[in-house]
């Protein structure tokens, strides 16, 4: 029950995009078709939860019995960074067709900071292990909905006749705060 | 000093040769053996990752490349520059016959067309004149003459000729599409250099309604869709030309009434005319 509550919270109710207002960049600028924004969530689902466990692991077995917790911004971006750059060479070397489905979205994925809250978040929030597994699985889940949900409409603004200074960026960042406020209607839940 | 300073200097910085280690072995081991051409033209690739080439980013592209998916010119933020240098590595012609100009679709000048009785007088601006009442022209496709493409144009490479109709500076132009973009007639159309035979015409009318309209509009007659063997059909009284199959040979440019269909000026080869004068005697 515990475990099922922090994925809806995660998932809906503080969806990383639209309530915490994390990981803008690739909300707005891998939205614009729907099968890339798609991958884009799978991807950082993907490394959301890879990240997750192991800055855990960093946190409760190294900086915490050295009394080191002030260097965990620090560390983590390190673990990140080094994690992303692993997973990238081992997907290349296992399945080429899923490395090319990602492209480049795993690289952009280092410097997204959904990745680098939600580490912090685990932390403050003192989930276990397995809760933060959970937490990450959810957050993913809520980012590729916002990203989905995102494409969606962005494919059929395509079609609108939006004023000429509206179109691209602006229009869609009028969009995504419309979003937020709908889903702002989910705040009461939990 | 306190003793968590040195402890801090060494947990990172042993956090940061364990990571160090493990990704040299993981790229010692992980090694994807592929051919070192991509790694080469990923080189020379601006490196924005745009997509404008319609891949998922520069690497990508490289890789269709090499692999002849893609052309060499296929990156439009890098030019000429990239595609002569990608070419280069893959020993190939640059195609710079492939440059993209943009071609102006309509003859009807303030002088060819007929204009209404009552003249338009609003705002000169062609977005404006076809919202509002479709210009002073008859012809319901022709050239507006309110420069929107002019105005739309960021390399001054169109202006506004004294026949009303806009001219196409072809040094200047850059093929970038904003003033098709622009034109709500669609009167301009971006083709490769080497593309000379076109139908400078929109005009869907009859052949009653286009010839009083403007003297050099297409009638939709067909005849040289009928000769063209293939190459050209008609669509809604229009010849819409396949510039793949087209051979400019057997079109007969001069059976056009109106010439409508034709060379681009000072294109058409000066010594295929007498022979077609003598095949016809």
């Amino acid at each position: 029950m515990d475990l099922l509550l922090i994925f809806i919270s995660a998932a809906i109710v503080n969806n990383f995009v639209l309530a915490y207002f994390l990981g803008i960049c690739p909300f707005i600028g891998v939205s614009g078709k729907l099968s890339s924004a798609y991958s884009m969530g799978m991807a950082t689902t993907f490394v959301l939860t890879i990240a997750s466990m192991v800055t855990w692991i960093i946190y409760y077995f190294l900086l915490q019995p050295f009394h080191l917790e002030f260097l965990q911004t620090v560390a983590f971006i390190l673990v990140i960074a080094s994690l992303v750059q692993f997973v990238e060479m081992f997907i290349k070397k296992v399945s080429q067709p899923l490395y090319r489905a990602l492209g480049i979205y795993l690289p952009l994925i280092t410097t997204n900071c959904a990745i680098m809250g939600l580490a912090l978040f685990n932390i403050t929030r003192e989930y276990t292990f397995y809760q933060g597994i959970v937490f990450a699985v959810g957050a993913g889940g809520g980012f590729t909905l916002a990203l989905v949900l995102m494409a969606g409409i962005r494919e059929e603004l395509e079609l609108a006749d939006v004023p000429k200074p509206m179109r691209g960026v602006p229009v869609t960042l009028l969009v995504a705060g419309i979003l937020a406020l709908a889903f702002s209607g989910f705040a009461g839940m939990i | 000093m306190n003793p968590e300073f040195y402890l801090a200097i060494a947990i990172m910085g042993g956090l940061g040769l364990l990571f160090a280690a493990a990704l040299a072995v993981a790229d010692r081991k992980l090694r994807v053996e592929e051919n070192p051409l991509i790694a080469q033209v990923s080189e020379v690739m601006p490196g924005a990752n745009c997509g404008a080439c319609g891949y998922a980013g520069c690497y990508d592209f490289a890789v269709q490349v090499v692999e002849g998916n893609a052309k060499c010119n296929g990156c439009p933020v890098g030019g000429q520059e990239t595609a002569d240098e990608v070419a280069s590595l893959l020993g190939q012609e640059s195609s710079s016959s492939a440059r993209l100009v943009a071609r102006i679709l309509c003859r009807g000048g303030n002088k060819e067309a007929k204009q209404k009785e009552i003249p338009y007088a609003g705002p000169q601006s062609c977005s404006v004149q076809a919202i509002v009442s479709g210009g002073s022209k008859m012809c319901e496709y022709g050239c507006l003459g309110g420069g929107d493409c002019v105005e739309a144009c960021r390399f001054n490479a169109l202006f506004m000729g004294e026949n009303g109709l806009p001219v196409v500076i072809e040094e200047f132009c850059t093929g970038c599409g904003l003033c098709a973009a622009a034109c709500p007639r669609n009167i301009i159309e971006i083709h490769p250099t080497d593309r000379e035979v076109f139908v400078f015409c929109r005009s869907h009318d009859g052949p009653k309604e286009a010839s009083s309209f403007c003297s050099v509009a297409c009638i939709g007659c067909g005849i040289c869709a009928r000769k063209s063997g293939g190459s050209i059909t008609m669509v809604n009284n229009l010849p819409v030309i396949d510039q793949e199959k087209l051979d400019p040979a057997v079109i007969p440019f001069d059976k056009c009434r109106t010439g409508a269909i034709g060379y681009l000026p000072g294109r058409a080869p000066a010594a295929t005319e007498p022979e077609e004068a003598t095949v016809e005697s």
